[in-house]
């Protein structure tokens, strides 16, 4: 039996580098106007997954996504950088789930694969930065957990030894296979595209991304199976829909309000050095430097 | 059933944490209001005067674990305790510090017990909440009140139906205060090789290399921070020059940090620590609200910025349109010379 190594990656919004028109007139979020990235700590936890993959010869690494099916885009660039496989889960009925909905639903995912050795994924999601999901998908696989992962010192068939950064300091702990690893963002930098893997699998897509051009798609997918990316919907994770979407989550969103900023009293300096000395100045007389 | 608990954090010589008490003092708060008592949860080995550190907040019961294998701390076996004592004792509300141990356990327990988490909290209240499809009312549950979306947006998130309703908060966003130094309070043993077993054991800790932290942001009364607008690292050091001069610390934005001029224990905001120094100068920071709710509460704010229309300004008492590296010697000079 293989070594079996999951990683879950999360397509977001790049919230670093919202553009002027990201919100909407009625305070809702234009997703359209922001740029969808590979989550950053996801690539992180996609390089210790494939730094495990190195260590153990007969590992193989899926990568799971959830999100709407432009998401397989997370599965190609994994791909590209040395994953085996990939699946992308979607569907409508996913929409609105919190992180306790979310990870119920990535665990059946997991589940899905069948026996899984080890469970990789990013620490946070710069979307939401709950870093809630990897707990809670350790907890319903019944696996032990490793947060804030940073260095993978060993993997072996039965164990792995890695470090991870704590407030104030570095651990170095050892857990028993199997186990669920968040990586946090001072782990390494994720290994780049090999270039015959672009080469080999650019082409490769699901069937959602297909479109019109299915038939067509299928004639290639039957030459060649590894192009396909697999989209998997809620009835093939097999979940009991209560704890799925709006309704499986305990957590609700009782208003939003779009940020208002509280005018203060505010006293224009002008950058010249007589206005700046007569600004300390006064702040030196209220006892505010001394 | 009508309590609240507030998950405490020990550090190696056996001190509650700060951003702890800070939660015992928020918890005394809404446990008064919404009529229920405060429990702590203390999980460790040997911990010393446990019960002189917690009843002046107004802790009403420590539910103490003492195990060996409490500390330093695990997940499984600080998660085997606290699951199986919420599922005794059903509580209303569990706090936790949004640390690397709150964030740790806390998400696990939600997904154990199925019930809501609301990350990094801000504001904590209570009060009702009326479901826009049934109809049903909820009252006195807890309204946990945190910016999202990349700080466009505050949210209120209420976890109506499900029990205990669960928050994190980060160190220095509640205050600290003494409830009754008199109080006192009852001391629960919990017999932890109860809860604890092989399975428990599946993580060890080889090693800990733990720094006592080397930057005071929190208890510092000046506090020059640079955000992205600092350009570089070196842009940094001019920073560090005004800092020293006025007998500050220096802060930084989130964006400044993710782009490594600075080293993460200077963040300030949501993500990072609070602060409310007496003045907070803000060079090159545009202001996100991630970044305003850890600052906001500053004596006065001294904006330095490129765009006249940075959020920043808006909640400065000074605000300098101009470029940082032409304004701060300026600033360092007008400071030395009125201290002459």
């Amino acid at each position: 039996m293989s070594f079996q190594i999951a990683v879950l990656a999360k397509q977001v919004p790049d919230t670093q580098n919202v553009g002027k028109n990201a919100m909407n007139p009625d305070g809702t979020i234009n997703r359209a106007a922001l740029p969808a990235i590979y989550n950053p700590e996801d690539l992180c936890a996609l390089e210790m997954a494939l730094a495990v993959k190195d260590q153990i010869q007969d590992a193989k690494v899926t990568v799971i996504t959830m999100g709407p099916s432009r998401a397989a885009d997370i599965i190609r660039e994994s791909i590209y950088r040395g994953a085996d496989e990939g699946f992308v889960l979607s569907d409508r009925r996913f929409a609105g789930s919190d992180t306790v909905a979310t990870s119920y639903a990535l665990s059946l995912a997991v589940k899905k694969l069948g026996h899984v050795d080890m469970v990789f994924c990013g620490r946070q999601a710069i979307d939401g930065d709950t870093a809630q999901v990897g707990p809670q998908m350790a907890e319903l696989l019944g696996f032990p957990q490793v947060t804030y992962a940073e260095n993978l010192i060993s993997a072996t068939h039965d164990k792995i030894t890695l470090t991870r950064r704590i407030e104030n300091g570095v651990e170095t702990v050892e857990s028993t296979v199997p186990v669920l690893v968040t990586v946090g963002s001072s782990a390494p930098k994720c290994r780049s595209r090999h270039a015959h893997r672009l080469l080999k699998y650019h082409r490769a897509c699901s069937a959602s991304e297909a479109g019109d051009r299915l038939a067509e798609v299928q004639d290639m997918w039957q030459e060649r199976p590894y192009l396909q990316i697999v989209e998997w919907n809620a009835d093939d994770v097999n979940p009991d829909f209560n704890r799925l979407g709006l309704s499986g989550s305990p957590t609700k969103v009782k208003t939003v309000q779009n940020v208002v900023l509280a005018h203060k009293e505010t006293m224009q300096v002008e950058p010249t050095q007589e206005a700046l000395t007569a600004m300390m100045k006064g702040l030196a007389e209220s006892h505010i430097l001394d | 059933m009508n309590n609240i608990i507030i998950y405490c954090e020990t550090n190696a010589n056996g001190q509650v944490s700060e951003v702890s008490l800070e939660l015992c003092s928020k918890g005394r708060q809404l446990a008064t209001q919404m009529g229920f008592k405060l429990e702590a949860a203390v999980f460790g080995s040997k911990i010393p005067n446990i019960e002189a550190q917690l009843y002046p907040y107004g802790v009403d019961s420590i539910l103490y674990a003492d195990d060996e294998r409490l500390a330093p701390y695990r997940t499984l076996p600080h998660f085997a305790i606290l699951k199986g004592l919420l599922q005794e004792r059903t509580p209303e509300v569990v706090l936790f510090g949004a640390t690397c141990i709150g964030r740790d356990l806390a998400p696990r327990i939600s997904g154990a017990l199925r019930c809501g988490l609301t990350a990094d909290c801000v504001l904590l209240e209570v009060g009702s909440h009326t479901d826009v499809k049934t109809k049903t009312e909820y009252n006195n549950i807890l309204l946990q009140i945190r910016p999202a979306f990349g700080g466009n947006i505050v949210a209120t998130i209420v976890s109506p139906e499900t029990r205990p309703q669960m928050a994190t908060v980060r160190e220095g966003v509640m205050k600290k205060e003494i409830f009754d130094p008199a109080f006192k309070g009852e001391l629960v043993n919990i017999d932890a090789a109860k809860y604890l077993s092989s399975e428990t054991e599946c993580v060890k800790i080889i090693s800990r290399e733990i720094e006592e932290k080397k930057v005071n942001i929190k208890g510092a009364s000046i506090i020059v921070a640079g955000g992205y607008g600092m350009g570089s690292k070196e842009g940094f050091e001019m920073l560090y020059k005004l800092a020293d001069v006025l007998g500050g610390e220096v802060g930084a934005s989130r964006a400044a940090v993710d782009a490594g001029f600075c080293e993460r224990d200077r963040m300030i905001g949501q993500t990072g620590t609070t602060v409310r120094p007496k003045l907070y100068i803000a060079c090159g920071i545009s202001g996100a609200i991630q970044h305003r709710s850890g600052m906001e509460e500053s004596g006065n704010i001294i904006s330095i910025n490129t765009d006249p229309n940075a959020p920043i300004n808006a909640i400065a008492d000074y605000t300098i349109i101009g470029d940082v590296k032409e304004v701060l010697p300026k600033l360092i000079a007008a400071y030395q010379a009125n201290k002459k």
